[in-house]
């Protein structure tokens, strides 16, 4: 490894973030080294985007303080960001899809024509760019548009605008998330050619063997804190992942009282044909079952495959030991499935529509003769399932935005209640809801299992499958890489299982 | 309590405009006749407008209902000529056929059938081939406008005898008011009252959870498009009554007007949001103002103008209090 010099590019101080009532970093510290690599880890929710959106100028700190290369650094935004020469690179890529790489390399800053000046010089741009292109010996065509390139070429191409900026800091976010291993070996060479050219690159993932491989330095954030900053050399995987996923199991999650029963809802085999499967669990009555697992790991696209709303290549579902036949949503809740769905703006509630409607919806044929509805009986089970799901409204007929989310989220398991479903998928139920609306979550799926339902709780948050669950699946890659009880694992195991990467070689990259 | 909040705009406006017009024009405006002309006049532009409100708040917009206005129009003509025994050299010199009663009813009803069939090609259009709705009915614009001209080689269909759609009485009210009436009541029981109706809302709210939700998105968007295709086809045989013809250049522009009395009524471009009071309100305001414009001496283009205005104005209106709502 090159010698690393021992100049500062970045140091924060004591920086502190809230939303609302919510903290999310709290008295965060942490140095960056000129010509280093410095891997952020954490959690998902741990304070790592925040973080970085407060260096590049995307959110301002509450307190605490910045500086760059020992001058005080305060972005008013991302191009000040981009100015002082931090660049971010996103998950997801801020490239103009229908332009060429030069004409996005050039983006706001393009080239003119001597005579007439303002006449764009493309033919500079195209060389300039072919020409950094070579130095950093990859083979794109400057001309090509973005959007015939794949998605590791489109990142080469954030890359190299970065360094067009001449960016003395790029932040990169879980970039090998949607790369192949090919084009991660290749992404790795760029990183340490950067490095060795005096570039402080902010590595953010979740991948244990690229973080030992890249880094120089290693952070790890909990719950907003830093609870550990220092050379990689001075610690280890294994430590990495009890400091991510340390947190107390305080005495938050409802005691639970288990009767679990013959097997209700069973998947052989199941696949899509590409990412996903074959894939195999069951879930018996009263039992909660968690699915345990990073972000992209396939969790939600095996939910969408077991209730039909992704085409489905391969598999059986079976309910009461009998195979069943789901090809949409709706023969998935005629046969008694509920799902409620990661994202409750995006896919759960209409939220224009009225609380009201919202719980009723997939429940409207048991409160209509022949296609017309009983307003007043759909009214009457609204609310008394609303109040059964514990929620707090103005009055049902509100639009179901102006809750708060742990109320919405209180709407969805009312809709589930009330459709009487035997098998329920949750999937990140508390994401996003304070602390007492997660507990009232808890008791509800607590009391739905003890109804004899069958319950799979997706959730990023180990603490909490640990909190609520009775058995662990954990994924990885599409597939269900263990099956765990919950009284003879640990976070650290279920960790270990959900980011060892054992297939891909990437041993050999230097 | 909520709901008639939302209304009170459109709903203020008109009363605005009626009581305007009657100062201002006292001794033309308010009279039975002027007001029976008035209602007449919408019929038919409220009828194609009450599908239309199903089509906007399935988040959708059918351009082409103008076009499938003359398409209906003429093959609802056609079949009236041809049951009534006219001779093919007659019917396409667009010579006065002696119409009989059971040929009228037929050709009708060959009219609302072939509006049904043209909202069935844009629904599935816009489901199986998964396009914006403005496309497919930017499309299907051209198409049925261009096959109503085919169909007699430019030259209108005359159907003197059939004015009953227009002039034609029941219990001393003309018949296209019943008509306008009747559908307006079940159009409001089916957006109100039935499943297919809260689907409605519910697919125009927000797709992915409505088929999430169990909905069968695609048929019922198909049944949305279908329905405004056959009120059209109602909306057609009026027009035919009152020109005592079908043309082929019959509902151009159309679609603006119809479109216009659902958002003034209302009804939001993105979904999810309108009523069919509000929809009728939207019609009658737009009915009222070209009237009271007209007795005033107003011309017609001006008039396009200042209705041009008033959605804006609308929208615009509707926007300022919705925010205020949430904040």
């Amino acid at each position: 490894m090159a010698a690393v010099p021992d100049v500062v590019a970045l140091e924060m101080h004591g920086v502190s973030k809230s939303f609302g009532s919510t903290s999310v970093l709290d008295d965060v510290s942490f140095k960056l080294r000129r010509g280093t690599v410095h891997a952020i880890c954490g959690e998902n929710g741990a304070g790592k985007s925040t973080l970085m959106k407060i260096l590049s100028g995307v959110h301002r700190a509450d307190g605490g303080t910045m500086a760059l290369f020992g001058s005080p650094y305060n972005p008013a935004g991302p191009l000040d960001a981009l100015d002082s020469g931090i660049a971010m690179i996103y998950q997801e890529l801020n490239l103009a899809e229908h332009l060429t790489v030069a004409e996005n390399i050039f983006l706001g800053n393009e080239l003119h024509r001597s005579f007439p000046s303002f006449q764009l010089d493309n033919h500079a741009m195209v060389e300039e760019t072919r020409r950094l292109v070579s130095e950093y010996g990859f083979g794109i065509d400057p001309e090509v548009r973005i959007s015939s390139l794949s998605v590791g070429e489109a990142q080469l191409v954030e890359l190299l605008k970065a360094i067009h900026r001449n960016a003395r800091i790029i932040v990169m976010d879980e970039p090998t998330s949607s790369l192949s291993s090919n084009e991660t070996k290749r992404l790795f060479e760029i990183i340490f050619e950067l490095r060795s050219r005096g570039v402080s690159v902010v590595y953010i993932s979740h991948r244990m063997e690229e973080i030992f491989l890249l880094a120089d330095d290693v952070s790890v954030l909990r719950d907003g804190m830093m609870v550990f900053s220092g050379p990689a050399s001075s610690t280890s995987t294994p430590e990495v992942i009890r400091l991510m996923v340390g947190r107390e199991m305080k005495d938050f999650y409802p005691e639970r009282h288990v009767t679990v029963g013959s097997v209700t809802f069973e998947v052989r085999d199941l696949g899509d044909g590409d990412c996903i499967g074959p894939v195999s669990f069951s879930v018996r009555a009263g039992e909660i079952v968690g699915m345990a697992g990073l972000v992209g790991a396939g969790r939600t696209e095996i939910a969408d495959l077991v209730f039909g709303a992704a085409p489905r290549a391969s598999g059986e579902l079976l309910l009461d030991g009998r195979p069943i036949n789901i090809g949409s949503p709706a023969q998935a809740i005629l046969h008694g499935i509920g799902y409620l769905t990661e994202d409750r703006k995006r896919t759960g509630l209409c939220v224009k529509l009225p609380c009201d409607w919202n719980i009723t919806l997939p429940n409207l044929s048991k409160l209509s003769h022949g296609g017309v509805v009983d307003l007043a009986a759909e009214r009457a089970a609204a609310v008394d399932f609303g109040e059964r799901g514990g929620v707090k409204w103005p009055g049902p007929d509100a639009p179901a935005e102006s809750l708060s989310g742990g109320n919405q989220q209180k709407l969805l398991l009312a809709r589930w209640l009330m459709a009487q479903s035997r098998f329920l998928i949750f999937d990140e139920p508390t994401r996003g809801i304070d602390i007492g609306a997660r507990r009232d979550v808890y008791l509800m799926l607590n009391r739905m299992a003890e109804e004899g339902r069958a319950i799979l709780v997706i959730s990023s948050d180990l603490p909490e499958i640990f909190g609520v669950c009775d058995r662990i699946l954990v994924v990885r890659d599409g597939r269900i890489v263990a099956d765990l009880e919950t009284g003879s694992t640990s976070p650290d195991e279920v960790m270990k299982y959900a980011v060892t990467n054992t297939d891909i070689g990437r041993k050999d990259v230097k | 309590m909520n709901r008639f909040a939302k209304q009170l705009l459109p709903f203020s406006t008109l009363i605005f405009i009626i009581s305007l017009w009657t100062f201002l024009v006292p001794c033309t405006f308010l009279t039975a006749e002027n007001m029976m002309n008035v209602l007449t006049r919408s019929a038919a532009n409220g009828i194609m407008a009450a599908g239309m409100t199903f089509v906007i708040i399935s988040s959708g917009i059918d351009l082409s209902v103008g076009s499938m206005l003359g398409i209906s129009g003429m093959m609802g003509a056609l079949s009236m000529l041809v049951l009534s025994g006219g001779s093919w050299a007659s019917i396409t010199s667009g010579q006065n056929i002696d119409l009989v009663v059971p040929a009228m009813v037929g050709g009708t009803l060959v009219s609302v059938l072939v509006g049904g069939l043209c909202g069935l090609f844009n629904g599935v259009c816009i489901t199986r081939l998964k396009l914006a709705p403005f496309i497919v009915t930017l499309g299907s614009m051209s198409i049925f406008r261009g096959l109503s001209y085919i169909i007699n080689d430019s030259r209108p269909y005359a159907t003197a005898d059939y004015i009953f759609l227009d002039s034609g009485m029941v219990l001393g009210i003309p018949a296209s008011i019943w008509l306008f009436a009747l559908t307006f009541a079940i159009c409001s029981f089916l957006l109100g009252h039935t499943r297919f109706g809260r689907y409605v809302y519910a697919i125009g709210s927000n797709r992915d959870t409505a088929f999430l939700a169990g909905i069968d998105v695609n048929k019922v968007l198909v049944m949305v498009y279908t329905l405004i295709g056959l009120l059209t086809g109602i909306g057609a045989m009026i027009y035919c009554s009152r020109s005592s013809s079908a043309q082929p250049t019959a509902g151009i522009a159309l679609e603006m007007d119809v479109i216009a009395a659902c958002i003034i009524g209302g009804c939001s471009p993105s979904g999810g949001k309108g009523t069919m009071t509000g929809t009728l309100i939207g019609t009658l305001l737009i009915s009222f103002l070209r009237n009271g414009l007209a007795l005033l001496g107003m011309s017609t283009n001006l008039q396009l103008v200042v209705i041009g205005f008033i959605i804006i104005f609308a929208v615009t209106a509707d926007r300022l209090a919705t925010s205020r709502e949430s904040n």
